[in-house]
């Protein structure tokens, strides 16, 4: 029983590894589906928009609200938006962009295939001589890689607009002085390494969803653990890579 | 003589310990309707799934067309389907794409420098041809069980296939339009000119559209013939009670 799982959990690795090989060779060969890929980044990226708005806004108020008693002990309530920009452009705006998306984004995607494996669909594209994978996964998988850094940059701004009102509100502290200290505690490395992160967590939501549909079985039992499992799965992989980029870039910081 | 179309030699297919295809020997000829008939779950649909390359025999042959299908290329394997229309069971109608956008989706993919004009007359056409044009503008859950079967139908339509394979085409329909079907299976024929396997367990379809039967028992062809002398000289109880051929004929 032990051993069977073991082999299991080797053989879905296989899979997966055989799936993201399979992307990297689809991508660069002919005929390139680019209609499909601006639907899919509209349908990720504009979608996804109010729920971001949302989220972003409250993440900046929230954290600015928590963060002030601490630094008023020591007195210290002016550096409220560097400490913010900080956090929110190295590891929250990326980090609840991707959780965000991969609630959203990576259940869609993997109900949506799994759906359409489920009643033959992709067998149907498959008959009619398209491939299925490069209309299905390499472009769902492209949008999402694209989309969740623009999305990211939207989520930085816009908690960063949060977390201004709550300072204004508070501090008396003005539009310019608020985003003059925002922009002079982030560097290049800061943005440089929050994009790059999120370009990963963009195709991780993406291949993660594409793979647990284009996997499912069991009918439509198997579309809803699908679109569960890439949701889980996805999100597990974005703390990891979280915690992979944060070495990352200490190591970067510290040359 | 007529030509082969699809010759079948010694298929065999297991699921894990389910053998469910056993050195099958099959023969279609130009032409002709074939009516595959057996239970659910006797592998009918497997049968047809390998001879578009979807599933791979454990051994045997199957050549389609004059090309054994395990043996191509991707490549070479989308050319022969291009030639071969497979009509699914649960129509498999492209949910998020209007009916248009599903008839167009083969066209635009395999014909190269098809103008808009062209393009929305060969949909219309054939659109017309299964009686659904008014459906050209909705989505494929607008539309009611039988439409979504002879949308499914336009679908193989539009590239004029050679031959046309149909999975379970009157499942889950009522009588008045599993009659519907059958009738334009047989108008599909007539006016494309096609060759079919017809996969089913319904008689009325089997009887009203094949030219000619094959049973599908334990894995095996257990005869092959018109519906009349497959099941007036059955010997094997299990066609004569499945079928019930004296229903029919009342």
């Amino acid at each position: 029983m032990f051993s069977k799982r073991i082999d299991n959990f080797f053989i879905g690795l296989e899979r997966a590894f055989k799936f993201v090989k399979k992307f990297f060779i689809e991508v660069w060969v002919p005929p390139y589906e680019f209609n499909e890929v601006i639907r899919q980044c509209y349908r990720i990226g504009y979608n996804s928009l109010p729920l971001i708005s949302l989220t972003g806004f409250i993440v900046g108020i929230v954290f600015t609200n928590q963060s002030r008693p601490s630094l008023s002990e020591f007195g210290a309530t002016s550096w409220l938006p560097s400490l913010i920009s900080i956090a929110v452009v190295r590891a929250m705006g990326p980090l609840v962009t991707a959780l965000i998306a991969a609630g959203k984004v990576g259940s869609s995607i993997g109900a949506e295939i799994g759906s359409m494996k489920v009643t033959e669909q992709i067998d149907a594209m498959e008959v009619s001589a398209t491939n299925p994978f490069k209309f299905l996964v390499v472009t769902r998988v492209l949008a999402s890689t694209f989309m969740i850094p623009i999305l990211v940059l939207y989520t930085d701004f816009i908690a960063l607009v949060g977390s201004f009102i709550n300072v204004n509100v508070n501090e008396m502290v003005s539009l310019s002085t608020f985003f003059v200290q925002v922009f002079d505690s982030i560097s290049f490395l800061d943005i440089t390494s929050s994009m790059l992160k999120s370009l990963v967590f963009g195709f991780t939501i993406g291949i993660v969803g594409c793979y647990k549909g284009y996997n499912s079985t069991k009918g439509t039992e198997g579309v809803g653990k699908a679109a569960n499992s890439a949701v889980v799965m996805a999100m597990f992989l974005i703390f990891i890579e979280e915690l992979l980029s944060l070495q990352i870039t200490t190591f970067f910081r510290q040359l | 003589m007529r030509d082969t179309v699809i010759e079948i030699r010694e298929l065999s297919k297991s699921f894990g310990d389910m053998d469910v295809l056993k050195n099958v020997d099959l023969d279609l000829f130009s032409g002709e309707n074939l009516v595959v008939l057996g239970k659910s779950g006797s592998g009918k649909s497997v049968l047809i799934k390998i001879m578009v390359g979807l599933l791979t025999q454990d051994s045997g042959t199957a050549i389609v067309l004059g090309r054994e299908v395990s043996k191509l290329n991707p490549k070479e394997l989308n050319q022969l389907r291009l030639k071969i229309g497979f009509s699914f069971q649960a129509s498999a109608l492209y949910d998020s794409m209007t009916v248009r956008e599903n008839l167009e989706f083969p066209l635009v993919r395999n014909v190269k420098n098809l103008s808009k004009v062209e393009k929305d007359k060969l949909v219309e056409e054939v659109l017309d041809s299964v009686g659904l044009l008014t459906t050209i503008n909705q989505m494929p859950s607008e539309l009611s069980g039988g439409q979504r079967k002879r949308i499914g139908i336009a679908r193989t339509l539009i590239l004029k296939p050679d031959i046309m394979l149909y999975d379970e085409p009157t499942a889950g329909l009522d009588p008045i339009t599993c009659m519907d079907i059958n009738n334009l299976i047989n108008q599909v024929n007539n006016e494309y000119k096609t060759t079919s396997i017809i996969i089913t367990h319904d008689l009325t379809c089997a009887k009203v559209t094949g030219d000619r039967m094959a049973v599908l028992l334990d894995g095996k062809f257990d005869k092959t013939g018109k519906f009349e002398e497959i099941f007036e000289d059955a010997t094997d109880g299990r066609v004569k009670s499945f079928y019930d051929y004296n229903f029919i004929k009342q």
